[in-house]
């Protein structure tokens, strides 16, 4: 068992949970992901630590409400306890290079946040490009805002906050003005993909942290494997991040979607007779 | 009064096991055997010869006393008989419900060369299953004062880790998933090895004294000398199992709807997404599953495929099915099912639907060749063979490769297949560190896992207790 000592709510649908972990909190590093089952009947869902305290034995993760787990995960309180949490999970996240821009899109952001926060630490000089489709879904502007960065730009698709288009539209500057050297990138399928193409035309090298689903989480299962350089890697444990110039984004986004109708009942069957608070 | 002679019921015919009715039982995932009941067992050991020489234990990997457990099951002496078979295999009612008997002991029981052998996998079974009834705790001896950590709480795992608390070890397991058993657990369906064994034979285990960490990555969450230097063991046994499965790379394996057999057994097995929407964990419940290999897994996936409501299953092979490696009773029980065998053909491509999901699979036919390094003969593909057939969900069963996590574990030598180079006791090339189970053997069976357990179970003893001297 897992005790939540503090459940922080950010905006309507994000949250960070800190958790009790000594252990866990001892070998954690940016870019690797803990695996959560909430209770006896709960799936397994991947969370990126977003920070870990080893003196006082915690980790955090921060989540987005997408679907069942996370709503379920969302109703947790302060003082109750999570069945079972393991990790860390992958390798740590490895970017060269001084100037780093990082690009996060939706849920991405909440895995991009720690990356960022971790390569400022580094002493690396950090821009920071969050994309959401509108204000609502723009999440942790304010903890991005609070980190010592060289440049922080906003998109929405609708132009609600920030500037009305894609990340691709500050990539692209910060291509053309030279000043980035490598770039990270985390978010949903066509805003990596996208990414990574105006990064190969100004032969910047990209780093994508690919989330497929995942089971186990430790390399058995095989769900989560994705393809890259035409080989078949598992994002659990071959990554999450992989040089994302050489991977094949349509399959990721097929796979992503194997469960859709699925994932629908369940947050249905949710909605009608709430079983998560046994 | 003179004892009197064993006279063995010669001719009788082997005494059948209770099974379901393969129609009924294809559709839920109760166990498909019920087991012998005590009439049926001493009915069964009267048919054993009581050989001088007993063949039958030549072909148990780990030397289990047959005929003399046989006997006790004569004399009606249940923990008798119970406790011999306890001496030297810890798992009876899952050795007896998952081992290759018929490549094993009873493969060279001499009763099979005229007729049927004995049936000493049901016997087994039956007795661990009365363990509850009739089983005593053994006797733990006082505590050593020395640590073993062990790695991996499948059959291997299990088997070192009882050898070592009955001898006074303070052993600790650490297991990546939140539940015991490993394969037993995450791979084999509760219609073949009810999940109430498993956590029986764990708790026991606890009994003993034994701790299970479970949610714990070794390679991860600690290293081999983190658990040495700051936890205080004194030696550390590697099972890990061999865990990464293999694919066929052919275009269309990553389409939704194609699975390996891993993830479609764990989905099932571990997560119980059989009972979604009340477990969180889907599945896709395909009316025509193709499943791809002939191993037991390969079984386990169809007749999962079955359970979960499948119209028609299909279990493809690339040879025939008298090379098939899994058990004969597993090929019985699916053929028995319902589940067809398509034989000696190989999966060219999957074709996705309209929907993005795997709709077709093309085959090619193959024909026999040589014998090849196995002994089996090598498929040979027939040219323009190819053929088409419709799929909506398919199963890939055809192998694993090394667990990634050895070398993060610990230093230890590896050999170019990623698997971890030991003596024959389990001692790596890391004076401290002993490993068995597949993760040294590739993907075997449970009951030599178990052995590789217990070996190194002994020779950690002699080591860390000699040290002492
Ligand atoms: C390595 C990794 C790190 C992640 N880190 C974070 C994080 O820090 N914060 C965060 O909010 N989200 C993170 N995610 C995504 C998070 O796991 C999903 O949002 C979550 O599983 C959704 O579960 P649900 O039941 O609420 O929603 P569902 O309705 O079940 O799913 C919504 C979508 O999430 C994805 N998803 C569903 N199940 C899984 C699964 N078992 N594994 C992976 N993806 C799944 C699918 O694409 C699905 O369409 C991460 C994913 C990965 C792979
Ligand atoms: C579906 C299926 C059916 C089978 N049927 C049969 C059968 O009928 N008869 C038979 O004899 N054999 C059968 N086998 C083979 C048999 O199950 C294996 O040979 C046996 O389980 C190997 O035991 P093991 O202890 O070496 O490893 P495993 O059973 O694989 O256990 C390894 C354990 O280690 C854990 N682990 C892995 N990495 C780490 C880590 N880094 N930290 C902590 N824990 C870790 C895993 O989670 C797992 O619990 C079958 C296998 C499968 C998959
Ligand atoms: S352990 Fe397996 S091989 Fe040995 S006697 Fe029992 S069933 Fe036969
Ligand atoms: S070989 Fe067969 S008949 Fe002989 S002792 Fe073994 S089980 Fe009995
Ligand atoms: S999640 Fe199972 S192999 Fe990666
Ligand atoms: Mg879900």
């Amino acid at each position: 068992m897992f005790k939540i000592l503090k459940k922080t709510q950010f905006s309507e649908k994000v949250f960070e949970f800190r958790v009790h972990a000594p252990r866990m909190a001892k070998h954690a590093h940016a870019g690797q992901f803990l695996m959560v089952r909430i209770n006896e009947t709960g799936e397994r869902v991947p969370f990126t630590f977003a920070n870990w305290n080893p003196e006082e034995g915690w980790i955090e993760f921060i989540f987005m409400v997408v679907g069942k787990t996370t709503q379920c995960l969302s109703e947790l309180n302060e003082g109750d306890e999570i069945q079972d949490i393991t990790g860390p999970l992958g390798c740590p996240t490895e970017i060269e290079g001084d100037r780093v821009a990082v690009v996060g899109g939706g849920v991405g952001l909440a895995i991009a946040y720690p990356v960022a926060r971790t390569l400022c630490e580094q002493g690396k000089k950090v821009s920071v490009i969050m994309g959401a489709r509108n204000k609502d879904l723009l999440i942790l502007f304010e903890q991005f805002a609070s980190l010592p960065l060289e440049n922080l730009f906003i998109t929405t698709d609708d132009g609600s906050m920030g500037e009305k288009g894609v990340v691709t539209l500050p990539l692209r500057r910060l291509c053309e003005t030279d000043s980035i050297d490598s770039c990270f990138c985390v978010g949903p399928v066509p805003m990596m993909k996208f990414s990574t193409l105006t990064c190969r035309e100004f032969k910047i090298p990209i780093v994508a942290s690919l989330n497929p689903i995942m089971v186990d989480g430790t390399g058995m299962c095989g769900c989560c494997r994705v393809e890259v350089g035409g080989e078949t890697k598992f994002a659990c444990v071959d990554g999450p991040d992989f040089d994302a110039s050489l991977v094949d984004w349509d399959d990721l986004a097929h796979r992503q979607a194997s469960y859709k109708a699925e994932e629908a009942a369940s947050i249905k069957h949710h909605e009608e007779d709430c079983a998560c608070q046994k | 009064m003179p004892e009197v002679k064993y006279r063995p019921n010669i001719g009788a015919p082997r005494t059948p096991a209770n099974e379901e009715p393969a129609e009924e039982r294809a559709h839920d995932f109760r166990p498909v055997d019920t087991g012998y009941t005590k009439a049926d067992a001493i009915a069964e050991a009267n048919r054993c010869l009581d050989c001088k020489k007993p063949l039958c234990m030549n072909g148990c990997p780990v030397g289990v006393h047959i005929p003399q457990f046989i006997e006790k099951i004569r004399e009606e002496d249940w923990a008798g008989a119970l406790a011999t078979i306890k001496a030297d295999n810890l798992l009876p009612s899952v050795c007896g419900r998952v081992c290759p008997q018929e490549n094993q002991c009873e493969g060279k029981c001499i009763l099979g060369r005229k007729g049927e052998p004995v049936a000493i996998g049901q016997l087994e079974r039956m007795l661990g299953d009365m363990a509850d009834e009739v089983g005593e705790a053994p006797e733990c001896k006082p505590s050593n004062g020395k640590k073993v950590a062990i790695v991996g709480s499948g059959p291997s795992g299990i088997a070192c880790a009882g050898e070592l608390a009955r001898e006074g070890f303070d052993v600790t397991v650490f297991e990546a998933f939140f539940t015991g058993g490993g394969v037993l657990t995450y791979g084999i369906p509760e219609f073949r090895l009810p999940k109430e064994i498993v956590k029986r034979e764990i708790k026991g285990l606890e009994e003993l004294g034994v701790h299970f960490e479970y949610n714990s990555v070794a390679g991860r969450l600690f290293d081999a000398d983190e658990l040495f230097n700051e936890d205080g063991f004194d030696a550390l046994y590697l099972a890990v199992g061999a865990g990464l499965p293999r694919f066929l790379h052919v275009d269309g394996e990553n389409l939704p709807g194609v699975y390996c057999a891993n993830e479609y057994l764990t989905r099932t097995n571990l997560m119980k997404a059989y009972e979604f929407p009340e477990y969180d964990t889907p599945i896709r419940h395909g009316k025509n599953v193709v499943v791809f290999g002939g191993g037991n897994v390969a079984m386990d996936a169809a007749r999962t495929a079955l359970r979960l409501g499948a119209e028609k299953v299909t279990l493809a092979y690339r040879r025939t099915e008298a090379e098939m490696p899994a058990r004969r009773a597993e090929i019985h029980h699916a053929k028995e099912e319902g589940v067809e065998i398509l034989e000696l053909c190989n999966p060219l491509r999957f074709l996705p639907g309209p929907d993005g999901f795997v709709s077709t699979i093309e085959l090619q036919r193959m024909e026999l060749g040589e014998p090849d390094a196995s002994g089996r003969r090598r498929p040979i593909p027939i040219q323009d063979s190819e053929f088409a057939i419709p799929c909506d969900v398919a199963v890939t069963a055809i192998g694993t490769r090394a667990n990634p996590f050895a070398k993060l574990c610990a230093d230890v030598e590896l050999n170019r297949w990623g698997l971890i180079e030991t003596d024959e006791n389990g001692r790596t090339s890391n004076p401290r560190v002993w490993a068995g189970g597949d993760i040294v053997t590739g993907a075997a069976t449970v009951i030599l896992a178990m052995g590789a357990g217990k070996k190194a179970a002994a020779d950690i003893k002699e080591k860390l207790l000699s040290e002492e001297a």
